[in-house]
C-alpha cells in the first residue's frame, strides 16, 4: 500500500504531530509525503530525512501557504490518484483538510486512529475516550487521522527520501487568511503540554484561580486548565477547558486541582501518563484515575508544593 | 440570508457511557440524550446572527430516528424558525450526512451552514468539512467569532496555539468551537410556541442518498482502566514522588 501523509510544518521546520503520523503510515505500507507551502525548500529537505520515508512531493505555492482547505484538498484528491490513504496528524491542520479530502474521494475517513490492527482496521475513541471502537473500512481508498500520543514519532534522520515537486492546484478563490493571534510562548499549549496544571470550582475566585494555580504552573513551565465547572463560574476563559467539550489533553503530568472529577472531566485527561490530584475530599472521584493523591486543603497544600518544587 | 443549522441527537454530555457487555456499542437504552453541544452553540449563533438583522430564516436538520424530533423542538424553542427531520433509525456516517446536507442545501439555498465541530458521540469531526467538499463552498471550522460582512463572511478559527481568522465567500460553511457564544435556554412560552413550528419529515431516499455504512464496527470496548495509585500523606512526601519522576522547577 502507498500512503501519502500530511507534513504540518510551521514553515520552518516538520511539526511532531506529524512524525506520528509517519510511523502509523509505516505500518500500512509505504511512506510518501507532501509537502504543501509557500517556500517550503527547508521543509522539504526536512522531511526528505525523516526515516522511512520513501517520496517527498512538494507543492509550493502562494495558494498553499496557510493550508486553506479550500486550495490543499484538491491538491491532495489529485495526488491520491496515485496513493492508497492518505494519512494526516489529527492536530486542527490536519482536521480541517482531511475530511474534505475525504468527500473529495468519496471516502469514509476514519478519525484519530489509536492503532493499526490490519490493512483497513484500526481502533479509534469514541465518546471522548470512554470507549474504543474497533472498525474496518470497507472503501478502496483510506482518508485517516492520527492521534499524536498514541504513536511513537518517527526519527528525523536517517532517511533519504526523493522530493519531487509537483505543479498541481492554485487558489481556488473562495478563501483567503487574514491572521493569526498565535499564544505567547512564554506558556506551553494545552494540547502539547508536558505538564498542565488545572484548577477546579473548590478554588472559589477568580483570584484564588491567579493566586493558587498560577505560580505553580510558572514554576513548573506548565500550561493551565481548568474544569467545565472552574469555566462556568468564570474563573477562567472558555478555552481553559479540559474534557470532553473542551480540550482533550495527555501531558506527562497533569495536576487535577480542587477538582471533583466528573465524568465530563476525566473523559479530557485520563491519558495522562500521571495524575495528581490535590482535593480535599477524600471520597471526589478523581483519587480513583490519580497515581498520587493528597487529601489536603488545596489552598495550603499548592502555595507549599509550590514552593517545595 | 438563509441559515441551515444540522443537529444531532447524542447521549447528554453528564451521562457516563456505558459499552455494551457484547461489545456492539454503547449502551443508550433509558438514558438521558440531549442535543450535541457543539450543535447548541450552532444554533445560538444562527440565532443571534438573526437577530443582528443578518439572518432571515434559521432552517434545522437532523438525520436520525424519530426521537431526533425531540433536539429539533428544543431548536425551535431556542428561536429557529422551521425544522426538517430526516429519519432514519440505523447508525448514520458523516459522508451520508453530508450528502444529505448537500441535497437539502441545493433545496433550500442558504447563505450559511452552522455546524457542530463534532458529535461528542463519534467523535469524528468530519461533516461540516464534507459538506463543504459536496458543496465547494469556502469552510470556517471550529469557530470561536463569526462575522458576515457583505457577500463575505470571517470566521476566527481556535487553532492549536492560538486564533487564526480567514475570509471565506458565502454561501459558507462554519462549524463552532466551544468559545463562540453560551446557548442560551428555551422560556417556557418559547417551548410552548415551539410545539406548532413546522417541522418535516423526510426519508434519506427522498434525497437519493445511499446511507449504507462504508466503515464497520467490529467491536467496542472499554478503554483500557486506569487504576487507582498512592495516596501521599502530605507535601513533603508528593514532592519528593514528583522530583523522583524528574519533575521540578
Amino acid at each position: 500500500m502507498k500512503t501519502l501523509v500530511w507534513v504540518e510544518h510551521d514553515g520552518s521546520a516538520v511539526k511532531d504531530a506529524t512524525l506520528a503520523a509517519v510511523t502509523a503510515a509505516s505500518k500500512l505500507g509505504e511512506v510518501h509525503l507532501l509537502v504543501a507551502g509557500d517556500g517550503v525548500d527547508g521543509v522539504a529537505k526536512a522531511a526528505s530525512e525523516i526515516a522511512g520515508v520513501g517520496k517527498v512531493h512538494v507543492a509550493d505555492n502562494a495558494a498553499f501557504g496557510h493550508n486553506l482547505p479550500e486550495n490543499v484538498a484538491p491538491l491532495v484528491a489529485e495526488l491520491m490518484a496515485s496513493h492508497d490513504a492518505f494519512v494526516a496528524p489529527a492536530t486542527t491542520t490536519g482536521k480541517n483538510i482531511a475530511p474534505r479530502v475525504a468527500a473529495l474521494l468519496d471516502v469514509m475517513q476514519i478519525s484519530e486512529i489509536l492503532s493499526v490492527e490490519g490493512p483497513k482496521t484500526f481502533t479509534r475513541p469514541i465518546y471522548a475516550g470512554n470507549a474504543i471502537a474497533t472498525v474496518e473500512s470497507s472503501d478502496a481508498k483510506l482518508v485517516l487521522t492520527v492521534r499524536g500520543t498514541a504513536f511513537e514519532k518517527a526519527a528525523t534522520s536517517g532517511g533519504s527520501g526523493a522530493v519531487e515537486a509537483v505543479s498541481a492546484g492554485g487558489d481556488a478563490g473562495i478563501s483567503s487568511f487574514v491572521g493569526a493571534e498565535i499564544a505567547k510562548q512564554d506558556r506551553p499549549e494545552l494540547t502539547s503540554a508536558k505538564i498542565i496544571v488545572s484548577g477546579g470550582r473548590a478554588l472559589g475566585s477568580s483570584e484564588k484561580y491567579e493566586e493558587v494555580i498560577v505560580p505553580l504552573a510558572d514554576k513548573l513551565g506548565a500550561a493551565l486548565g481548568a474544569s467545565r465547572a472552574a469555566v462556568d463560574a468564570g474563573y477562567v476563559p472558555n478555552d481553559y477547558q479540559v474534557g470532553q467539550t473542551g480540550k482533550i489533553v495527555a501531558p506527562e503530568v497533569y495536576f487535577a486541582i480542587g477538582i471533583s472529577g466528573a465524568i465530563q472531566h476525566l473523559a479530557g485527561m485520563k491519558d495522562s501518563k500521571t495524575i495528581v490530584a490535590i482535593n480535599k475530599d477524600e471520597d471526589a472521584p478523581i483519587f480513583q484515575v490519580a497515581d498520587f493523591g493528597l487529601v489536603a486543603d488545596l489552598f495550603s497544600a499548592v502555595p507549599e508544593l509550590t514552593g517545595k518544587i | 440570508m438563509k441559515i441551515l443549522v444540522p443537529v444531532k441527537r447524542v447521549l447528554d454530555y453528564n451521562v457516563k457511557p456505558r459499552v455494551k457487555a457484547d461489545g456492539t456499542g454503547v449502551d443508550l437504552a433509558n438514558v438521558k440524550m440531549s442535543m450535541n453541544p457543539f450543535d447548541e452553540i450552532a444554533v445560538e449563533e444562527a440565532i443571534r446572527l438573526k437577530e443582528k438583522g443578518v439572518a432571515t430564516e434559521i432552517v434545522a436538520v437532523s438525520v436520525g430516528p424519530a426521537k431526533a424530533q425531540e433536539t429539533l423542538r428544543t431548536a425551535l424553542a431556542m428561536g429557529v424558525d422551521r425544522a426538517i427531520l430526516v429519519q432514519i433509525d440505523d447508525e448514520v456516517e458523516p459522508l451520508a450526512v453530508a450528502k444529505i446536507l448537500k441535497a437539502i442545501g441545493d433545496a433550500e439555498q442558504p447563505g450559511l451552514v452552522i455546524l457542530g465541530k463534532q458529535a461528542i458521540d463519534g467523535d469524528n469531526n468530519q461533516t461540516g468539512q464534507m459538506l463543504a467538499a459536496l458543496t465547494g463552498w469556502a469552510q470556517g471550522t471550529f469557530a470561536s467569532a463569526v462575522n458576515v460582512e457583505g457577500d463575505h463572511v470571517s470566521v476566527t478559527r481556535e487553532v492549536d496555539g492560538g486564533l487564526e481568522t480567514v475570509k471565506l465567500k458565502l454561501p459558507a460553511i462554519v462549524t463552532t468551537d466551544l468559545r463562540l457564544n453560551e446557548p442560551r435556554y428555551a422560556s417556557l412560552p418559547n417551548i410552548m410556541k415551539a410545539k406548532s413550528k413546522p417541522l418535516d419529515t423526510k426519508a434519506p431516499a427522498d434525497y437519493g442518498v445511499d446511507t449504507a455504512p462504508r466503515v464497520k464496527t467490529v467491536k467496542v470496548s472499554e478503554p483500557p482502566v486506569r487504576s487507582a495509585g498512592v495516596k501521599v500523606a502530605d507535601v513533603d512526601e508528593l514532592v519528593a514522588k514528583l522530583k523522583a519522576m524528574g519533575v521540578h522547577s
